[in-house]
């Protein structure tokens, strides 16, 4: 029988989000499912390198210990939970998994679910060799421009095949690239029955993905509104999706949390990282952001409701990481009086020291932290009165070795350079490699996503 | 009379690769008709001389009350690129709202502006 409404609460709205987040959604109140977003454009390639060096590696590590707290929870209640925790190895992720539940005496309680399928990283030269180019979305330019740096591929897989691992009585669902929108989409049309062409219902369930995705970011966290009054921060809520089998939904979050959910929040949610708002595309549909509706539902509630969606694209997204080279970036700080001054001076005789040693940048960057760094010229004019400024110069390129010597150039400054300057406990700056994100499309019939629901 | 877009709006904003994305929510359901006329895409572009080195997108969200604008080539490069402070262009929101507009003396009034 079909359920009248369910909950489903954010636990991490990105890698590194407040550790105790998802515990406190299991634990504040009631839900059905815990939705955990684990993977930035660039974490791919983070995992594959930890793979490399370790094959059972590769995996967001932080979701095991979390899943020791709460399992035995979420079996007692019967909550499931949605993660792309899988990262680059699903398979290692899932059997990380199974030890703790067996340690927690769950053995022959617990289902898991696992999607992969996503990564595409063995057939990058298949696919170009049969034309499919994974052209850079963004600049046109096609993929071999970079095909010996690449670190990492995967497809954005939907919800389909989380709603099947569910279908199958996993409780755990884990999987590797998936989109955010997806984690929470999956539960609603496995419990709510929804076709796969409900391109209205399929609409709002990734409207409330996107809504609770970013955890907190929707129930006052960064939120402008009237953010002196927002409550609680220290105690801040996560958000929680009511939904009900029509396709509308509340936004809300457990009582007796801190921070807000109400309409600007809610709108503000909706507008970060928005393209065109007719069209977000996701691999279940394309949702029209223009035709939600927001209502006042009470204290901490949000009523979403009126969601048009077209049908889904030919296309499945494509996240590639390739090496770019490298960069860093140096601080120094500048005590009144002449702050400002003094900060511009030393970028000065950073610059020509840089060009004396002839090195070469693809890119140097000069900010005034405390000036103009946010804000550029809309700023104005520094005041020369500030008590400090912090002087923070960066440099990119594709020689390490250049990088490295302009790291030596900073401290120097403190005793060669103009006065009242500070700031350099951290010694010199660190050398990054660079790993960039390649957005690209790929037909969908080209990808095969494999459900597998294992026993702990 | 000139107003800044403070006390008409608030504001979201994030990015898309070397794309910024401001989305400008109108603190009031009254002010939001008043945003669309003096809110275009090229006074947007104006407003950040400087710091947006491509073109500049608008859309109407008329349902949120809502603009939604894309910044092209703001971001240094976009993502891990990107050598600045603000990579991921979290602060365009409140640069935006920066902006001054003009409003008339019986929009001024309706609004309680003064």
């Amino acid at each position: 029988m079909t359920k009248e409404k369910i909950r489903i609460a954010s636990g991490q709205g990105f890698w590194g989000d407040l550790p105790d987040a998802p515990v406190r959604q299991v634990e504040g109140g009631p839900i059905d499912y815990l939705m955990l977003d684990y993977l930035a454009e660039v974490t791919m390639s983070i995992m594959q390198k930890q793979k490399a060096r370790d094959p059972n590696a590769g995996y967001a590590r932080d979701f095991i210990p979390l899943m020791k707290r709460i399992l035995p929870a979420c079996v007692e209640r019967n909550i499931k939970v949605t993660a792309n925790a899988g990262g680059v190895n699903v398979r290692g992720c899932a059997n990380a998994l199974i030890e703790v539940a067996r340690e927690l005496g769950l053995a022959g309680k617990l289902r898991i679910g696992i999607v992969t399928g996503d990564d595409i990283m063995s057939r990058i030269d298949e696919l170009l060799a049969r034309g499919i180019e994974l052209r850079n979305m963004d600049n046109g330019e096609p993929l071999s421009t970079v095909r010996d740096s690449i670190q990492s591929a995967n497809v954005y897989l939907g919800a389909a095949p989380m709603v099947e691992a569910l279908r199958q009585g996993a409780r755990i669902v884990i999987t590797g690239r998936a989109t955010d929108t997806g984690l929470t989409l999956a539960p609603l049309i496995h419990e709510f029955s929804w076709a796969s062409d409900d391109w209205n219902r399929l609409a709002a369930g990734t409207i409330a993905g996107h809504i609770i995705e970013c955890g907190a970011q929707a129930s006052g966290g960064n939120c402008q509104y009237e953010w002196r009054s927002i409550p609680d921060l220290a105690n801040v809520g996560f958000p929680i999706v009511e939904a009900a089998p029509d396709g509308t939904f509340v936004i809300t979050k457990h009582e007796g949390t801190g921070g807000r959910v109400n309409i600007p929040s809610i709108k503000e949610q909706l507008v970060y990282e928005m393209g065109d708002p007719h069209e977000y595309i996701t691999p279940d549909v394309v949702a029209d952001f223009t035709t939600i509706h927001l209502q006042d539902d009470g204290r901490d509630r949000v009523r979403v409701f009126g969601i048009k969606g077209h049908p889904a694209t030919r296309f499945l997204k494509v996240s590639i990481s390739y090496s770019a080279g490298y960069k860093a970036v140096g601080t120094l700080v500048y005590a009144w009086p002449d702050a400002y001054e003094k900060a511009q001076a030393a970028d000065k005789i950073l610059r020509a020291r840089l060009e004396r040693l002839g090195l070469r940048f693809d890119h140097i960057l000069t900010e005034f932290v405390g000036a103009n760094a946010t804000h550029g010229p809309l700023a104005g004019e520094p005041r020369s009165d500030a008590p400090e400024v912090q002087l923070r110069f960066g440099v990119r390129g594709q020689d390490r070795a250049a990088i490295e010597r302009f790291t030596k150039e900073i401290a120097p400054l403190i005793l060669t350079g103009p006065p009242a300057v500070t700031g350099f406990a951290g010694g010199r700056p660190k050398v990054e490699e660079i790993v960039a994100y390649w957005p690209a499309l790929i037909p969908k019939e080209e990808i095969k996503p494999e459900v597998k629901v294992l026993d702990a | 009379m000139r107003v800044q877009l403070t006390k008409l709006a608030h504001a979201r904003s994030g990015d898309k690769g070397d794309t910024a994305n401001v989305g400008l929510i109108a603190l009031r359901d009254d002010a939001y008709p008043i945003l669309v006329r003096e809110v275009t895409a090229d006074r947007v572009k104006q407003h950040f001389r400087g710091i947006v080195h491509g073109t500049v997108e608008r859309f109407e969200l008329p349902n949120l009350g809502a603009l939604n604008f894309l910044l092209h080539e703001s971001l240094g490069g976009g993502g891990t690129l990107s050598l600045m402070t603000d990579a991921q262009g979290k602060t365009f929101s409140t640069g935006l709202l920066r902006m001054e507009i003009e409003v008339s003396d019986e929009e001024a009034r309706k609004l309680e502006l003064n």
